[in-house]
Order: C-alpha cells, then sequence, then structure tokens
C-alpha cells in the first residue's frame, strides 16, 4: 500500500473505529436513541446523514480559503441545512412510509453536532479529498452505530429483523426495547462492552509488559 | 491607545486579520446562491416521484378499506353539492374519497377521522358501503399509540371483526347517525352499531369508535341525499 493510500485508509478508518460517533465520542444521541427502532431506519437515518456529511464537508472544504472566519458558522449551517433539504426531498420520493417512521429526525440532521463538528474540525482545514474521505469513515461510523442499536432494539422488541419475523408467532416480543428506555439500555449495554473491551486490552497490554520487565 | 500610536506592522497585522465587509457579504451571498440552486433543483427533481408516491399513499389506504375498488376520486361536499377537490378544501365542504369499481360503478366512499388517543390524535380512514350503510374497514392514517398495548388495533383479530359491518345508517331525517358509532368495554358489545374495545387499549379502541362517528356524522347527512351525483365515475 502506498503512503497516499494508507494516508487515505487511516482517514476513512478513524470515524469508524478511533474516532466513532457513536461509541466515542457519544456524539448525534438524538437520532441514535430516536430512530432505532427498527434495522431499516437506522441504516436509513445512517446513510442520510452520511450524505450529509460527505457533501457539506466536500463543499466547505472546497470553499475553505474564501470564506471568511467572522461569518464560517453561518455558511457552514447554511450550507448543510442545503443537503438536508435535498435528502429530505429524496427520502420523500423514494418511501414515504420511510419517511413517516423517520419524522422530524431528517430535519434534525441540520443540528447533528457531527457534521458541524466535522466541518469545523476537519473540513476546514483539510483538501477535499481528505475531508470527503474523513466525512464518509465519520458516517459509515455512525450508521454502524445506529445499526448496532437498531438490530438488537428489533429483534428483542419485535422479534424480526429488517421487518424479517425471526421467531414466529409464539414469540412475546420484549416491548419496552422499541420504547425510549430501550435505546438507553441498548446503548447503554453496548458501550459498557465497549469500556469493558478497551480496559480488557489495557490489561493485557500491561500484564505483557510487566512480564518483559521480569 | 489609537491606531495611529501602534507601530506600522501592528497595524497592517490588525487590517489583514479583519476581512472586510465586501469580502464577508459577497462570501454569503455566493453561498446562498448555490445553497439555492441546490435546493431549488433537488425539488423540482423529486417533485414528480414524491406527488406519485403520495397519491399511491392514498390509493393504496383506501383500497385496504374497500378491497374490490379500482381507482378513487377525491370529492368535497357541502349542502349544496359535490364537486371532485382542485385546489384548497373551502370552508364548511368536507373531503371523502369515492371508490370505484373496474365498470366505473360507485364501490363505496372512504373518509378520515381522528380523535385523541393516548399518546396523540388517532387518525382513521374508514370505508362505507351504501347498499349496508355500514362501515365495512378501517386503517390507520396516523398514530402515536404505544407500541404493543395501543397498535393492537391493527392487528387484534377480535376488534377487526368489529368492522366487518359495522351498522352506521342514517336516521329519517338524513340528518345524522341513526345509532351513534360508540365503543364498549370488552365483552360487552350487543348491538351493532357498537364497537368491542380491545382489553387492556381501551383508550385507543375509544378514539376510534369516537373518530369513526364524528367523521360518519359530518359527512353521510352531506353525502347521502347527494349520492346520484357520483354513483358512476366522471
Amino acid at each position: 500500500m502506498s503512503l497516499e493510500n494508507s494516508r487515505n485508509w487511516d482517514e476513512f478508518m478513524e470515524g469508524i473505529w478511533k474516532q466513532n460517533p457513536t461509541f466515542v465520542m457519544i456524539l448525534g444521541m438524538c437520532p441514535t436513541l430516536a430512530v432505532t427502532v427498527s434495522a431499516m431506519n437506522a441504516i436509513s437515518m445512517g446513510l442520510a446523514t452520511t450524505f450529509v456529511l460527505v457533501f457539506s464537508c466536500l463543499l466547505i472544504s472546497l470553499m475553505r480559503n474564501v470564506v471568511p472566519k467572522e461569518v464560517r458558522i453561518a455558511i457552514y449551517i447554511v450550507i448543510i441545512a442545503t443537503f438536508v433539504t435535498a435528502v429530505d426531498y429524496a427520502i420523500q420520493a423514494i418511501s414515504l412510509a420511510l419517511y413517516d417512521a423517520l419524522g422530524a429526525f431528517i430535519q434534525l440532521i441540520v443540528v447533528n453536532c457531527i457534521i458541524l463538528g466535522r466541518a469545523e474540525a476537519h473540513a476546514a482545514k483539510n483538501p477535499p479529498l481528505p475531508a470527503a474521505i474523513n466525512a464518509l469513515g465519520m458516517g459509515a461510523g455512525f450508521t454502524i452505530g445506529l445499526l448496532s442499536l437498531g438490530v438488537v432494539r428489533e429483534i428483542l422488541g419485535a422479534g424480526s429483523l429488517f421487518g424479517i419475523s425471526l421467531f414466529g408467532a409464539s414469540f412475546q416480543p420484549w416491548v419496552i426495547m422499541v420504547l425510549p428506555p430501550g435505546g438507553f439500555f441498548v446503548l447503554g449495554s453496548w458501550l459498557l462492552l465497549f469500556a469493558w473491551w478497551a480496559k480488557r486490552k489495557e490489561r493485557l497490554a500491561a500484564a505483557v509488559e510487566v512480564n518483559q520487565h521480569a | 491607545m489609537s491606531i495611529d500610536a501602534l507601530p506600522p506592522e501592528a497595524t497592517a497585522a490588525q487590517a489583514a486579520s479583519s476581512t472586510p465587509t465586501g469580502a464577508m457579504i459577497r462570501t454569503l451571498g455566493l453561498v446562498s446562491a448555490i445553497c439555492g440552486l441546490i435546493i431549488v433543483s433537488s425539488y423540482q427533481g423529486t417533485l414528480s416521484a414524491v406527488q406519485a408516491n403520495k397519491q399511491i399513499a392514498v390509493e393504496r389506504a383506501v383500497f385496504k378499506v374497500l378491497p374490490e375498488a379500482k381507482s378513487i376520486v377525491e370529492y368535497q361536499v357541502t349542502p349544496s353539492g359535490v364537486s371532485v377537490i382542485t385546489g384548497e378544501l373551502p370552508a364548511g365542504a368536507v373531503k371523502f374519497f369515492g371508490a370505484y369499481d373496474d365498470a366505473g360503478k360507485l364501490n363505496g366512499i372512504a373518509a378520515e377521522g381522528g380523535a385523541k388517543g393516548y399518546g396523540d390524535t388517532v387518525r382513521v380512514l374508514f370505508g362505507y358501503k351504501l347498499d349496508c350503510q355500514c362501515v365495512v374497514g378501517f386503517g390507520v392514517v396516523s398514530m402515536r399509540e404505544t407500541p404493543g398495548i395501543g397498535d393492537k388495533i391493527l392487528t387484534d383479530k377480535d376488534f377487526l371483526a368489529n368492522f366487518v359491518a359495522l351498522d352506521a345508517q342514517l336516521n329519517k331525517e338524513l340528518s345524522g347517525l341513526a345509532n351513534e358509532v360508540k365503543t364498549v368495554k370488552h365483552g360487552t358489545k350487543t348491538k351493532a352499531w357498537e364497537i368491542d374495545a380491545i382489553a387492556g387499549a381501551t383508550i385507543t379502541s375509544r378514539a376510534v369508535g369516537r373518530a369513526i362517528n364524528q367523521s360518519a356524522q359530518a359527512l353521510l347527512p352531506l353525502v347521502v341525499p347527494q349520492l346520484d351525483k357520483i354513483r358512476t365515475k366522471s
């Protein structure tokens, strides 16, 4: 892998792993908790956010040398709102059922802190290609985060996955999982799992070090 | 300290660090123009698909409650006449759908109604057959009822059995329903115009009954005397 490629790969992986918006930075919690009642909703919300992220970061990066810093926030918000509007129309054109399921959370992508955060912290300082790749990675990381909640909540709360029934008619769904408290339970469990895993890795690394010294 | 008192390098640095007003306005204007272009083109680009989707959604909802229907016409009705909806609904007019079969004959009518449920307003669309003067089915347009409890109104077989032929005939003066459509407690239904509530989801069941009753009371006295005008598809 050439240096250039590996740098792009690092940019992409940053959002998926090291700075995952959902599990590491705990950003964008409003859609994370609200729309993840089913895997389909989670994936659609993730893709919509990714689209807005990539295109707004691309445009902001292209304009980074002409945007005066005094008015940059206004400009970023206008750009983000533009792509959210485009996504809004696109989802209406694709499926009204999906549009109703996501409700106000499509429009609320405008104020998703992941997007403005990326614009300010990355896209405004980097050339278009790395900015777009970084945004794509962040979007993918966010989609994975939403999907991990959506899959668990749909299986437990409705007994289905992507609308396909898994356990047959005798399954008594664990309804609280598709209600708001279920969002908190599942998010908490995922965070617990990741924290435990990170701690374990740390402990193992420490043990190896002790062994080497001994 | 006034600007004149500053060393020359400091004033130059200060001038360079602040953007002239003209440049700010120019950039904002440019960004707005680009964004405006993107918004308008995405609106225009998706308009026909969105409208087609909305039309399909309405048709699907009506065909669900009146399965023999093949096409629908959106009407508005006032005491003075029935007409096809073209623009905004005038004050006092009531909207309903005429559902027609293959031969273009009126199969039934469908209308929306809403009433407060447990979470929010439960909006339903119900089908009405003219030969039996009864409600033959309903579908939910929108609701925010508790999953697993309130949303049983869509799946509970005993509850749906209420709507095979729910009596909703008009009184002799054609001023309202002969018997108010009413939701009664689970297991106490005795009359054809009563709806047997779901045990544990009484509030949502009542909302369905009230929504249908209110809408039928408002619509049927207006439509039934003028039915001959819409018997065949124009």
